[in-house]
């Protein structure tokens, strides 16, 4: 069978691994040595690990994160997460198809004095806030305990292929978020007075002022003076009809599977959501080699930044806005997704249904804080701050600032440093995490001399590393900040260093110098898995991916560095400045089924809890009969008290909520309990106790 | 004008809802007042769902026996699914002296007509394959006791009382009585004041103060336990198993697989830790899996997946106090359960309806004896 990896990626390196053997109901499987048993078997196109006990339905990746339980199977006899738990050779997995069997072991369980360790500070999560916040806490010299439940350090850093926004000076902008993860992390190992422990989640904050650890599958009790909550976010999910099938999962597993594993997931995706994370997403699928067919946005237009989207379209993936997904269609894995119009009140608007053959839906629709940690340290009364996505959803550019402002403000708290934080980092952190602002037209350039560039960000964005880079001085923001659009003035001498550098992708040069009449235009391109050389003939488009013409290519620039090269086309005058890039989908791939699947079932069929199998139905039948607390839900009917423990279905139910019109404030929460993850009966026993 | 109510019942609990709905079945028009935002929110959701008639004295035998009558038959009777399953309970002996207690118990309870045996170390481990046999003695097996899921059964009892009509006032809290002679006259909540005919103290956790605003002393003190749940697994062993040995830091603990086939768990801190904070300790999982683990290894690669924090509210000598106030005529006490409040509240609900109506029977006064509120609180009950 072919094997679904990434043999080589425009942006990633792709390793000589080690290949080993395992079994996968019965069956001989090559996986990379030390991968993840989920990744080994989707490298080898198995997509369903087990079906649920309760309907028998399929069932596979989900979150790739640890959280939920929709990827367990049975490894030689028990029962584990499949995207936390490394494969063996000669490992045997066995699909876990309703509820597992305990395997009979009798013998004796040792048992180990459990550790407790003294920290001044304990970060929870080492990405980019948790990182900022580690440096500026080890520059004070404080005593200091990162711990992540990955193997590596970087959080969600490690996923990011693309280039960052911000500004270079404070968030490393134009510089892509993976190698970023490796300099934050590089720069905290140097910090004598900071710990780190990978592979380590944190269990729960306990009222005794304790923090239950497990570290590298050993528990371990933290008596930490201060934490900082810098765990991140979690992604939400939404409520339509199949939204069970296998091959449903959030852009962040997606991620996970292709930037971090490298395996190939998908042949044909679609995305749900338009904002950053599902663009992103999309563009990181074309580099891995993999069909977008579409992506859907339920807003008139996309909340991501239009230099995201419109990289998309310049691709040649159709971006519906107004649009949402009305189903996925399938037997026990994806085969097609039905998208709908819908108006203003959000109401699927009939007959403007259409269907899309694909094998996998990722689901981007925002983000929520994983404040627990948070909630459970004031309730225990230490000391507790949060950074990053943990204390407001937004870009990684903004979470390395206020992590580094969250770092300093601990240091003056545990009154080793003295100084104020400085009024401008904040000023900086809430530019940083702005969204993003007004579309303005293009800049009017006359002039048809010489070499300039052409700025196609149009759309006010915290994000000016094309002003920094220019040697001349020549590109500054219309009005000096960060949040305006850049403008060119001045005395381009076509070195293209803000070509590579614009993480949008969004200046192009025109050189008139040698042929005005024809000028020769510099466009950056970052998809080398579509390769492109002289004589090519491009199918050229403008900022929004609309059709200018045919040219072929002149000269291929590439930058091994920066992973970027520049492409060069000569084209009429009169075009020369509206093109942007060029197709590299074709059409063919976004075409829709002939008829559109449209399902007979009421749409309350959909699950409102996966990991109870608990429909909208249900749920929206106890909201009318008048409960409106989170907690009788679940009593009544198990939504909520699955292995995730609340984490995907509570925000569902939330929505569901505000649907049937009933206020916030009438509507109570799910009580939060240890623990964060199921962990196994034999790791807490305390050796020392009896 | 204060709305009138033949029956107030203060807590909407393991006690309170059925009493309010027996009392309901009666056509009297029931109030219950909450402080709670729902029903059994507070350690009615937290109880670990095992049911059994397997007591020491008469009144709880009886009463539970009516608990499983009630649940046992609950589908069929209310068409709810509460989970009932009967598993039944096991007190397993791992030295003589214990074997010997539980024996000497056995003679009693099937005095009173229970069904209760000894098992060899042999045949125990057929209904829990994989227990520890080293130092086994045998142990007591009850196939009749058994459990339901407290949060359908409480569900269950809510939606039955409103379909009887009982009214429900959750958020409030009761902040006093107005008394008029020897009777409550009006109930005074946070919000609101009711006119009550005959008020039940079903307060749990709070009965003692909800007893002070009727100038009475009740011995009800509540003590912290925690509890956990597993993952399910495919069914491997039966009944509710009971270690009733001490051990630092711990008296004893228990568990047993649901009808969902989740492992669920509780251990009772010694000394108790009195009080009321529903906040998990880093001591308990540590501890409890500890115990579970030495007498049975099978249960290592089961997961953990959620822990709570709840209470007994407990008496003197570990029996209820149940039964019409002497002081105050038409004020009923149903208090200080000890933790078992979710196994006796559907037989309890049946009695205090015919408290309050004048029904009770030779038998209900016989039971009404062992939970008497005017009793010494001297001796202590054997089989915990």
């Amino acid at each position: 069978m072919k094997e679904l990896r990434l043999k080589e990626h425009p942006i990633l390196e792709v390793p000589d691994y080690e290949y080993i053997s395992f079994y996968f109901n019965g069956e001989k499987l090559p996986a990379r040595k030390d991968e993840m048993i989920s990744s080994a078997l989707i490298a080898n196109g198995i997509n369903v690990f087990g079906h649920h006990h309760k309907d028998g339905t399929a069932q596979g990746i989900f979150c790739a994160n640890g959280q939920c339980a929709k990827c367990t199977v049975i490894a030689n006899g028990i029962a584990v997460k499949s995207c936390m738990t490394k494969v063996q050779e000669n490992m045997m997995v066995k699909s876990a198809d309703g509820l597992p069997e305990l395997p009979e072991t009798n013998d004796p369980v040792e048992f180990e004095p459990i550790e407790e360790l003294e920290t001044e500070v304990l970060i929870i999560g080492g990405g980019p806030s948790g990182l900022s916040a580690a440096i500026q806490l080890g520059s004070a010299g404080i005593d200091t305990l990162l711990i992540d439940d990955k193997h590596e350090l970087g959080g969600k850093l490690v996923l990011q292929t693309h280039k960052f926004f911000g500004s270079e000076e404070d968030s490393r902008a134009g510089t892509r978020g993976h190698e970023i993860g490796k300099l934050l992390a590089a720069e905290v190992m140097e910090m004598s007075s900071v710990k780190v422990w990978l592979n380590s989640t944190a269990i729960f904050v306990f009222s005794d002022k304790k923090v239950g650890v497990l570290k590298d599958g050993v528990y371990k009790l933290i008596n930490a003076k201060r934490i900082l909550n810098a765990a991140g976010a979690r992604e939400k999910f939404l409520r339509f009809q199949g939204n069970h099938l296998a091959r449903i999962y959030g852009a962040g597993a997606f991620q996970t599977l292709v930037n971090r594993d490298l395996v190939k997931p998908t042949e044909r995706l679609f995305i749900i959501g338009g904002g950053n994370v599902g663009l992103i997403g999309a563009y990181h699928a074309i580099q891995a080699g993999i069909e977008v067919v579409g992506l859907a946005e339920a807003m008139p237009s996309c909340g991501g930044y239009k230099v995201h989207a419109d990289k998309l379209m310049r691709l040649g993936v159709p971006i519906y806005t107004s649009h949402s997904i009305l189903s996925a269609n399938g037997g026990e894995t994806v085969e097609s997704i039905t998208i709908t119009e819908i108006d203003r009140n959000f109401k699927p608007i009939e007959g403007t249904e259409k269907t899309f053959a694909c094998d996998t839906i990722l689901i981007a629709v925002g983000l929520d804080s994983l404040a627990e940690f948070t909630l459970e340290a004031e309730a225990a009364g230490i000391p507790v701050y949060a950074a990053g996505d943990a204390l407001e959803i937004a870009e990684a550019s903004s979470a390395m600032f206020n992590g580094k402002i969250m770092g300093l403000t601990i240091a003056r708290d545990c009154g080793v440093v003295s100084e104020d934080i400085p009024q401008e980092w904040y000023q900086k952190a809430e530019v940083l995490k702005s969204h993003p602002g007004k579309v303005k037209g293009y800049q009017n350039h006359k002039a048809e001399e010489g070499v300039f560039p052409i700025i196609h960000c149009l759309q006010e964005i915290p994000c000016n590393p094309c002003t920094t880079v220019c040697p001349t001085n020549s590109i500054h923001t219309e009005d000096g900040s960060l949040m305006a659009v850049p403008l060119y003035s001045g005395s381009c001498i076509g070195c293209g260093k803000c070509v590579l550098i614009c993480p949008g992708l969004a200046i192009t040069l025109v050189d008139y110098r040698k042929d005005v009449q024809n000028p020769i235009v510099t466009m950056p391109y970052e998809i080398m898995n579509y390769p492109v050389k002289v004589g090519d003939e491009l199918s050229l488009v403008d900022v929004e991916g609309r059709f200018l013409l045919k040219a072929p290519v002149v000269q291929v620039i590439e930058n091994k560095k920066v992973h970027t090269a520049m492409v060069r086309v000569q084209v009429p005058r009169e075009l020369a400045k509206q093109v942007v890039s060029f197709i590299v989908q074709d059409a063919s791939v976004s075409e829709a089924l002939p008829n559109a699947i449209v399902a007979e079932r009421a749409s309350d069929d959909a699950m409102i809890c996966l990991c109870e199998r608990v429909s909208v139905g249900q749920v929206r039948e106890l909201i009318r009969s008048g409960i409106t607390d989170l907690n009788q839900i679940k009593a009544i009917t198990r939504a909520g008290m699955g292995p995730c423990g609340a984490k995907t279905c509570e925000v569902l139910i939330k929505g569901l909520l505000r649907e049937e019109g009933i206020p916030v404030e009438n509507v109570v929460p799910n009580t939060k309990r240890p623990v964060f993850v199921e962990v196994p009966l034999d790791k807490f026993p305390n050796g020392t106790r009896s | 004008m204060a709305k009138n109510y033949d029956l107030i019942i203060i807590g909407a609990g393991s006690i309170g809802l059925p009493a309010a709905l027996e009392a309901a079945k009666r056509n009297a028009s029931v109030l219950v007042i909450e402080s709670e935002h729902g029903p059994g929110q507070e350690n009615n959701k937290k109880a670990i769902g095992g049911v059994r008639a397997t007591h020491s004295d008469y009144g709880k035998i009886s009463v539970c026996l009516r608990s499983i009558e009630i649940m046992k038959s609950w589908h069929e009777v209310y068409g709810d699914d509460i989970g009932w399953m009967s598993n039944g309970y096991s007190y397993p002996a791992y030295n003589p002296k214990d074997a010997q207690t539980l024996q000497d118990l056995m003679k009693i309870q099937h005095s009173y007509g229970l069904n209760i045996k000894w098992l060899s170390p042999q045949d125990y481990n057929e209904i829990v394959p994989g227990i520890k046999q080293e130092g086994l003695e045998g142990s007591t097996y009850s196939p009749e006791d058994g459990s339901c899921s407290p949060l359908l059964m409480g569900s269950a009892y809510y939606f039955h009382t409103l379909k009887h009509k009982v009214e429900y006032r959750f958020n409030e809290k009761v902040i006093g009585f107005e008394l008029s002679g020897d009777k409550i006259d009006t109930v005074i909540t946070d919000k609101d004041t009711y006119v009550a005919g005959t008020v039940i103290n079903a307060a749990g956790n709070y009965a003692r103060q909800i007893g002070e605003y009727a100038g009475l002393d009740l011995p009800v003190y509540p003590d912290n336990h925690e509890a956990g749940i597993t993952e399910p697994v495919a069914r491997f062993f039966g009944p509710m198993v009971i270690d009733m040995r001490r051990a630092p830091g711990s008296a004893n603990f228990y568990f047993y697989q649901n009808n969902e086939g989740q492992v669920v768990f509780c251990i009772t801190p010694d000394p108790p830790i009195l009080g009321i904070d529903n906040r998990s300790t880093s001591e308990f999982l540590p501890l409890c899996s500890k115990r579970m683990l030495e007498i049975y290894p099978r249960l290592r690669n089961l997961k953990v997946r959620r822990t709570w924090r709840g209470q007994y509210p407990m008496t003197p000598d570990g029996f209820p106090i149940v039964g019409r106030s002497r002081e105050i005529s038409n004020l009923i006490n149903a208090v200080g359960m000890c933790g078992q409040g979710f196994m006796l509240g559907p037989g309890m609900g049946e009695l205090l309806a015919r408290i309050v109506f004048d029904e009770l029977s030779d038998s209900d006064h016989r039971i009404l004896k062992s939970f008497d509120p005017y009793r010494e609180f001297t001796g202590m009950e054997a089989f915990k």
